[in-house]
């Protein structure tokens, strides 16, 4: 079956990336797999609340953790075993020859927290509202079905999607986490219902929300899987303050937090707890970007840009700021230690991320003295003002470039305008970052398409040359070409334009009480279901 | 004195109107937008027809004066509105947050109140001795320590001392007293120490003041005991400006303990407020402001019915 | 009374403010040191305050570091040393500001009378009403984020409290004759204002502006520390106190301590040398 105990499948996924530390510093998957165990309610931290309780809308982790357990998808991402797609209310699927029709059997007995039955009509009417949003009606991931032509439920149990043109990662995309399954009758009657209320098919109950405190869950008696879910019930805390999370766990009144610690806060919580904790890491699929603006002096000159992105020692500030941020590996457009990654050799040689800091630093200052850029000119970095870890990254960049002789000066602001400003092209230079829940350069390099092109893409340059490049990788079905055309784009990108450039990707850091099993670590913080779930003692 | 105290309420609506009216302009000049926050912030794309939609769903995109119409007549039916973020009647949000914020000023207040009397007598009492400097430094110090750095320090202190720290998630008193104590006595603390210090001062000067008084003087010329007049005569005297202190004090704990409530994962009106700034939440942040003002003014009419009862002088015009 | 300090002879004046106020003679000179330090930072602070260095991060106290280091490896003493300058700076310039846009506002007020007074009486009520860091979190809120938007938040959020005081006094300058009499020979309400009004309400003037002295210093703490003042790395000591410093509260608890005492004993000496101010300049008030 799917869910498959992890012990087993651990080892075959380290290739997969995921680095498995336990606390003591020993890998713990030799042990014997423990036979889970029912009951137990789960507490864990949510660091901030969610905006609505609708999936298809919000693209926060605070709509993942607390809500998803509500819901079921049509197919998920294995929890063992990323990126591996699975069944979830789809029972099995095909793909016709030219990859153009996708046909999925719905599993039959499914029944609703409400008592009634789940047909392909609630699948249609779920991923048509993603898809194709009715007026009024917000779906924030319909860009990325943008290939689909049509969904149709020909049989109470078949459910039939449509592609206008063929998409490799077709399966992974529609396995988004956020494209819960909704009732159709409810959808029909109000399309924004679930946006204030919760009624799906999922593992657990919603019991209650109270704002600021918690939000609660109980364990769906009814629930189609035998034997699951193993917890009686889960209590989702917002604590958004590190300090105050920390000390949740240390003192047992929860047992994880599943986006990640910074370092500072693992640290604290093992040497409090000792071997009553277990730590998992696993390269994360964020990172923080620099964004310079290409239209503004003297950043319209290509060798500016690539004198800042030479400047920043990511090699050295990734074993600093591993130490007091999550931030930690070096890589490019691609997640480094994904399927996609650049190789380091290859790495190295793109501007800026060599190791050889002296010459890059020299490079970069003649740059500058050729584009007539003075010692000392001064320029601003617009950031946000969210601690972790944007304003450290901040801080870290100002240090870089003044060691090139650029002044920089860190203008934080609150989200709101900050936003505005760098939609606007009202910056020097931005601190921006993108998060995603699956490896995939459609996703990834959505955002460096041309900015007309990616409303995503605050750079604001054209180069049709890099869509077209984004458009070939896209449609390629082979791996292996697919991969040299990625690597192309991103030459393009980071180095020989340089337009905007990665300072660093995130490591997923989450320490958590031993008591909590069945849960592995994984590249995306969106992934968290709590099916598997199980608490021993 | 019905008359007066009904004068008195009467002319609460309008302060409140007015109140309301200039907190709606401070709030609308606010820059931002949470429709680009709500559906932009996360990284994802959203179609400028949808912000759009989303704006008119939530009636930002009428004239200013419309919206302010919207509210005012709201209010006139003591309807705050619904918050723009979350889609829940804002005088809910309010009230999940008003216990906790309640509560604490509450015990904060008593903090200050059994520092300060015992203390401010005292020094009053001692004038120009040692004990008067040392409440005095001790005073002054609590004005000029940020509570929030006192509350960094007592949990250090907590954790070092004995390995424990204050449960971070708010139990109800009505559910487990112990729970909810041993969170709130810590902020309570460190929040209370430094509302002493004003209270301490005034009760030093009040008592100083009524010290020099005939009576008093009068009664210790009689022979009294010291404690007898002290706190039969002259304390009961003085209580007058040091009760307003403590009330207007009361009506600003309510909503300013911004930063300490920060310090202690406390979910009360600050930080409420803090996130319906950050999130632009306008009718949120009216609401909250119109909260606090409107506790300030409440407070400023209960001290002034309580002067006119204890105080012969004021004549009920 | 504020005439008077400034008269000929100042010298026995002052001997005889410090052999009252030997405390605040003490704080006084708590402040010069600060000034000091800050006019002469760069050549007083022993490191860059900006200087990152990652492979002294978290260096506790001792003969290199003397307050140890922070997060990243930046020297705590010169950071504080540094931060002195933003603690002076935004604190004296928002109290100046606040107090003396409270005080034209106040005694306008006054003297103008009738509508005008009753509708700046009416909002500056309710501007009162509001707790300072409230005022001042929406006052960040509308002007942005920056040092100089942060100083008009502050001020702004001062001067409602200075026009409530100012105006009360000057309320008794304007029936006076000499005020009376400039009207009399023809004198402007703008000249009269400032060359006749406000000169004799220096008393309750000063006595707010060093009572907001401190109260800006921790004003800034607080809105620093939740990220809505001073932009890292700009050495401040609110900053200081914020994020990493509580984040690493356990490993490097100096990282907290030392900001935190540093705003303390600058309020603290403000505010006691605020205290002898208000006993010396206006009797009345004297206890």
């Amino acid at each position: 079956m799917y869910a498959r105990p992890w012990a087993r499948t651990a080892g075959a996924f380290a290739l997969a990336l995921a680095v498995l530390v336990a606390a003591s510093g020993t890998v713990g998957n030799s042990a014997p797999a423990p036979q889970p165990r029912r009951g137990g309610s789960l507490n864990f931290i949510v660091s901030a609340e969610p905006p609505s309780f609708d999936g298809h809308r919000e693209t926060t982790f605070a709509v993942i953790h607390p809500i998803r357990p509500h819901y079921n998808l049509l197919v998920k991402f294995d929890p063992f075993n990323y990126p591996k797609v699975v069944p979830d209310l789809a029972e099995s699927w095909t793909v016709s020859e030219d990859g153009l029709t996708y046909t999925f059997r719905i599993r039959s007995g499914v029944r609703f927290h409400d008592g009634s039955l789940l047909t392909s009509r609630d699948v249609k009417a779920s991923l048509d509202k993603i898809i194709f949003p009715p007026q009024g009606v917000v779906s924030a991931r319909q860009a990325m079905y943008e290939m689909v032509e049509s969904v149709s439920a020909p049989s109470p149990n078949t459910v039939v999607i449509r592609l206008k043109w063929p998409s490799a990662t077709f399966l992974e995309k529609l396995a988004s986490p956020f494209n819960w399954i909704y009732k159709a009758d409810i959808l029909e009657r109000d399309p924004r219902w679930y946006e204030r209320n919760v009624m799906g098919t999922g593992p657990f109950r919603f019991k209650e929300y109270v704002r600021g405190s918690h939000w609660e869950g109980v364990r769906f008696e009814n629930y189609w899987k035998p034997g699951r879910p193993y917890l009686d019930g889960y209590r989702a805390l917002f604590i958004s303050s590190p300090a105050a999370q920390t000390a949740a766990i240390k003192f047992g009144q929860a047992l994880v937090e599943f986006r990640g610690f910074a370092p500072a806060q693992r640290d604290e919580v093992v040497q409090f707890l000792g071997d009553r904790v277990t730590v998992q890491e696993s390269g994360w699929l964020c990172n923080l970007l620099v964004v310079p603006n290409n239209q503004r002096k003297p950043f319209d000159d290509f060798r500016v840009r690539r004198a800042l992105t030479l400047a920043i020692d990511r090699w050295g500030g990734s074993r600093a700021l591993s130490q007091i941020t999550f931030m930690g590996p070096v890589g490019g457009v691609m997640r480094p230690g994904g399927p996609f990654a650049t190789p380091e050799a290859e790495l190295t040689k793109l501007a800026g991320f060599g190791r050889d800091m002296e010459a890059a630093r020299q490079e970069a200052r003649r740059l500058l003295r050729e584009a007539g850029v003075p010692e000392g000119f001064e320029f601003t970095v617009k950031n946000r003002n969210v601690p972790m870890p944007y304003i450290p990254g901040g801080v870290f960049l100002v240090d870089q470039w003044r060691q090139i002789g650029l002044n920089a000066r860190h203008v934080i602001q609150e989200t709101g305008p900050y936003l505005a400003d760098l939609r606007a092209g009202n910056f020097d230079v931005g601190v921006d970052f993108t998060c995603d829940f699956f490896d995939d350069p459609d996703v990834q390099l959505a955002k460096f398409v041309s900015s007309d092109r990616s409303p995503l893409n605050y750079a604001r340059y054209t180069d049709r040359l890099l869509d077209g490049l984004y458009r070939q990788q896209s449609r390629e079905r082979n791996l292996q070409r697919r991969l040299q055309v990625v690597r192309q784009f991103e030459r393009r990108v980071l180095s020989d334009r340089a337009y905007q450039f990665h300072l660093l990707w995130w490591q997923r850091i989450v320490p958590h009480w031993k008591r909590l099993q069945g849960y592995k670590v994984s590249p995306s913080h969106y992934l968290e279901d709590l099916e598997e779930v199980w608490l021993s003692e | 004195m019905l008359r007066y105290v009904l004068a008195r309420l009467v002319l609460v609506v309008p302060t409140l109107w007015a109140v309301a009216t200039l907190i709606f302009l401070l709030v609308r000049v606010i820059p931002g937008d949470i429709v680009e926050l709500r559906l932009v912030s996360g990284g994802s794309y959203v179609t400028p027809e949808v912000i759009q939609q989303e704006r008119g769903r939530l009636g930002l995109d009428k004239p200013l004066w419309a919206q302010y119409a919207d509210w005012i007549v709201g209010l006139a039916r003591l309807d705050l509105g619904t918050s723009m973020w979350t889609g829940a009647p804002v005088s809910k949000e309010i009230a999940l947050r008003l216990e906790l914020s309640l509560q604490l000023a509450v015990m904060a207040t008593v903090v200050a109140v059994s520092l300060a009397l015992p203390l401010g007598v005292w020094a009053a009492v001692r004038r120009g001795t040692w004990a008067d400097h040392l409440v005095q430094v001790f005073s002054v110090a609590g004005l000029a320590t940020p509570s929030f750095w006192l509350g960094i320090l007592l949990l250090l202190f907590l954790l070092y001392a004995f390995r424990w720290l204050p449960p971070m998630t708010f139990t109800p008193l009505w559910v487990n007293p112990v729970a909810n104590l041993s969170q709130l006595v810590w902020p309570a603390l460190a929040v209370g120490y430094r509302y002493s210090a004003v209270a301490t001062r005034m009760t030093r000067s009040a008592m100083l003041e009524v010290l020099r008084e005939d009576y008093v003087r009068t009664a210790w010329a009689k022979g009294l005991a010291e404690r007898a007049v002290v706190l039969r005569h002259a304390l009961r005297n003085a209580l007058l400006p040091v009760v307003t202190v403590i009330g207007l004090e009361f009506a600003f704990l309510i909503g300013g303990l911004v930063v300490t409530e920060q310090v202690f994962n406390l979910n009360g009106i600050g930080k409420l407020f803090v996130d319906a700034i950050s999130r632009r939440d306008y009718t949120l942040i009216q609401g909250l402001m119109l909260l606090v003002a409107s506790a300030y003014v409440l407070v400023n009419v209960l001290l002034d019915l309580l002067y006119a009862r204890l105080d012969p002088r004021i004549r009920y015009a | 009374m504020w005439v008077a300090l400034s008269r000929p002879r100042p010298r026995g004046r002052l001997s005889r403010f410090a052999r009252r106020y030997p405390v605040a003679v003490a704080a006084a000179a708590f402040l010069a040191l600060l000034g000091v330090a800050a006019l002469f930072a760069p050549w007083i602070a022993p490191y860059d305050p900006l200087a990152n260095d990652y492979l002294s991060m978290f260096s506790p106290p001792g003969p290199k570091h003397w307050l140890g280091t922070d997060s990243f490896g930046r020297d705590i003493l010169s950071r504080l040393i540094f931060g002195s300058r933003t603690a002076l700076l935004v604190g004296l310039s928002s109290s100046v500001i606040g107090a003396t846009v409270g005080a034209v506002v106040g005694v306008a007020s006054a003297y103008f009378g009738g509508t005008v007074d009753l509708v700046i009486q009416r909002v500056t009520d309710i501007l009162v009403s509001f707790p300072l860091i409230v005022l001042a979190m929406a006052m960040v809120a509308i002007l942005g984020s920056g040092t100089a938007n942060l100083v008009a938040a502050i001020a702004l959020s001062f001067a409602p409290r200075a026009e409530l005081v100012v105006r009360s006094s000057a309320l008794q300058v304007r029936h006076t004759t000499y005020v009376e009499a400039a009207r009399a020979v023809g004198a402007g309400p703008w000249r009269i204002i400032l060359r006749h009004m406000l000169p004799n309400v220096m008393a309750p003037y000063l006595v707010m502006l060093t009572a907001f002295l401190g109260q800006a210093i921790l004003l800034e703490a607080s809105l620093s520390f939740l990220g809505l003042g001073v932009a890292e790395p700009t050495p401040a000591w609110g900053l200081m106190l914020s994020g990493a410093a509580v984040d690493f509260v356990q490993k490097a608890p100096w990282m907290a301590v030392f900001p935190g005492l540093a705003i303390t004993l600058t309020v603290l000496a403000f505010n006691v040398l605020g205290d002898a101010l208000r006993d010396a300049l206006d009797p009345k008030l004297r206890v």
